[in-house]
């Protein structure tokens, strides 16, 4: 577990990117981890097209859920909603670095700010008028 | 009985928890990368020495039975040494009765009881149940509900930075209240409530008083007539004993004229189809067949515990906390910060800390790749972490079983998550 805290997730957890709010966000999501008290809370510009136009999140929490969110962030602008609701949590583990090693218990840390992500994406999309 | 070497009076400090750890088979076997298993998290579940363990076995494997009800011989040997385990909790606690001591779960469960049934018969709209800020979840969750049912309120003793009571406005908090209902020992900041004075003022208050003792009993002397409280409660896991046993003491007047908490068999005395009559105390409160192995297995850790003498468990962990602190209060200009009473008098072997920009969290994963086991979180007490501005805390607690090595163990760890943090 010690190796998973290179510099890169330090550099993250102490200079989070995409960190703070919007002014008029298109949806907002907010969740927690209770077992740590991770918080985290996502906030999305989404475009005419259905993608992320921009992308802030804010929260406290261990080095993992903050890094893993930040890192998440950064690829966010310029995807499908449609896309992100189907991120595969791989891509997570590996922009960390830490693989399937990871503790059960840390994994909820270091999935969290994907949960909330995805929970903001499919709520907008549930907003979407039916194609005909 | 005794398949745990120890002689009493006690030797030496050293060779004591050499003979201790002898007796704790998990203490022996390292962890799955090959360190010494370094346990700090007592407060939360204790380890089981191998006394313990085997009672368990020798009951499942020799004496079997659902008790109070076969006349065969097994049950008759299963019913006595459920019933003689409630004894020895009643002598290690000094009640006057076993009637009084009624198997719950666990020190929640027993909370529950005295909510449910103690507390909607007595309690109104216009009552007031006092706590502390420093109450576990356990003992304010069912409170609340109690409140939010009767209209009573809820009202708190406040705490200092350093998690003490505040005892100024006692009096003031205590007029109109029905309840009174503290943590014996803070399982978060490790403070020793001032009972002495607070029970004297809450009974003169004509109020009744609930212990949670779950965070002292293990630790220290109990007598539970001395500390002139009404109830009291506790866990079999955090004392040495299995999981899924506990206990609630109640002075037998209150409850015998509470109404039971739960209904079924063995709680019953006569029952037609359209009524019953409820049995006699403690059973009264026991619905079901219950944790008869567990129970049994409790009164062996307790006359462990005996054994070994709680007078010295409380000097050890003194020593060990004293030693600890001082220890760690070196890492204070690197960042690291204790949150709880400094002063030995007011506290147990529980320490809460923070270090630097490390959240506990990350901490307690890097400890635990050096087979060191700490808490990380809220420790059940949200309301004091989110008064204190703290999100989460670290926590190390001590037990019989823990010596310097084990502190010395967690100083170098802590040594390393700071390289590994890069705090200087």
């Amino acid at each position: 577990m010690d190796d998973f805290y290179r510099e890169h997730i330090l550099d993250h957890y102490r200079n989070p990117r995409n960190f703070g709010h919007l002014d008029t966000p298109t949806v907002t999501f907010e969740d927690r981890n209770p077992l740590c008290g991770d918080e985290i809370r996502i906030e999305l510009l989404v475009d005419d097209t259905g993608c992320v136009a921009d992308v802030r999140f804010s929260g406290k929490g261990c080095a993992i859920s903050q890094a893993a969110t930040s890192m998440l962030t950064e690829s966010l602008r310029g995807q499908k909603l449609t896309d992100i609701a189907v991120l595969p949590k791989e891509q997570i583990l590996d922009d960390l670095g830490v693989g399937m090693g990871i503790t059960p218990a840390r994994m909820k840390c270091a999935l969290l700010g994907l949960k909330v992500v995805k929970s903001a994406v499919l709520g907008e999309i549930a907003r979407w008028p039916d194609e005909e | 009985m005794s398949s745990y070497a120890l002689s009493s009076p006690l030797a030496s400090a050293n060779n004591t928890v050499d003979l201790i750890r002898s007796n704790f088979p998990i203490l022996h076997k390292p962890t799955s990368n090959g360190k010494r298993l370094v346990y700090l998290d007592s407060a939360a579940s204790s380890q089981k020495p191998q006394v313990v363990i085997d009672r368990l076995v020798r009951y499942y494997s020799e004496e079997n039975a659902n008790i109070h009800r076969g006349v065969y011989e097994l049950a008759e040997r299963a019913t006595q040494a459920f019933e003689d385990a409630r004894e020895t909790l009643r002598r290690f606690i000094n009640a006057a009765s076993s009637a009084e001591v009624i198997w719950t779960r666990n020190t929640t469960e027993a909370i529950n009881l005295v909510a449910s049934s103690w507390g909607r018969h007595n309690l109104k709209a216009g009552d007031a149940i006092l706590l502390s800020a420093l109450e576990h979840h356990s003992n304010l969750v069912p409170w609340q509900v109690l409140a939010a049912e009767t209209g009573a309120e809820l009202r708190f003793i406040p705490v200092t930075r350093e998690g003490r009571h505040v005892l100024d406005n006692l009096d003031q908090l205590l007029n109109g209240a029905k309840l009174v209902a503290l943590t014996q020992v803070s399982n978060t900041f490790g403070t020793i409530t001032p009972l002495d004075q607070i029970v004297q003022h809450a009974k003169a208050a004509g109020a009744v008083v609930l212990i949670d003792g779950a965070q002292s009993l293990p630790h220290m002397r109990v007598d539970v007539q001395a500390l002139g409280v009404d109830f009291f409660t506790a866990s079999a896991h955090k004392m040495c004993g299995p999981t899924g046993i506990g206990f609630l003491w109640g002075k037998r007047a209150l409850l015998e004229a509470m109404p039971p908490y739960m209904t079924g068999g063995d709680m019953i005395s006569k029952v037609t189809y359209t009524e019953s009559t409820y049995n006699e105390l403690p059973w009264k409160f026991e619905a079901g067949t219950s944790n008869i192995a567990d129970a049994i297995a409790f009164g062996t850790a307790i006359e462990y515990l005996e054994h070994i003498g709680m007078d010295w468990i409380t000097q050890h962990e003194q020593e060990l906390t004293r030693y600890a602190l001082d220890r760690l209060f070196a890492l204070e200009p690197r960042g690291l910060n204790i949150i709880g009473p400094t002063d030995m008098q007011a506290r147990g072997g529980v320490i809460s800390f923070t270090f630097a920009d490390i959240h506990p969290h990350d901490l307690a994963s890097l400890l635990s790749t050096d087979g060191v086991c700490i808490r990380a979180g809220h420790h059940c007490t949200m309301p004091l972490m989110h008064q204190m501005s703290l999100t989460a805390t670290a926590r190390a607690s001590f037990y019989l079983y823990n010596d310097r090595d084990d502190v010395d163990v967690l100083l170098e760890s802590l040594e390393k998550a700071a390289r590994i943090f890069k705090i200087r």
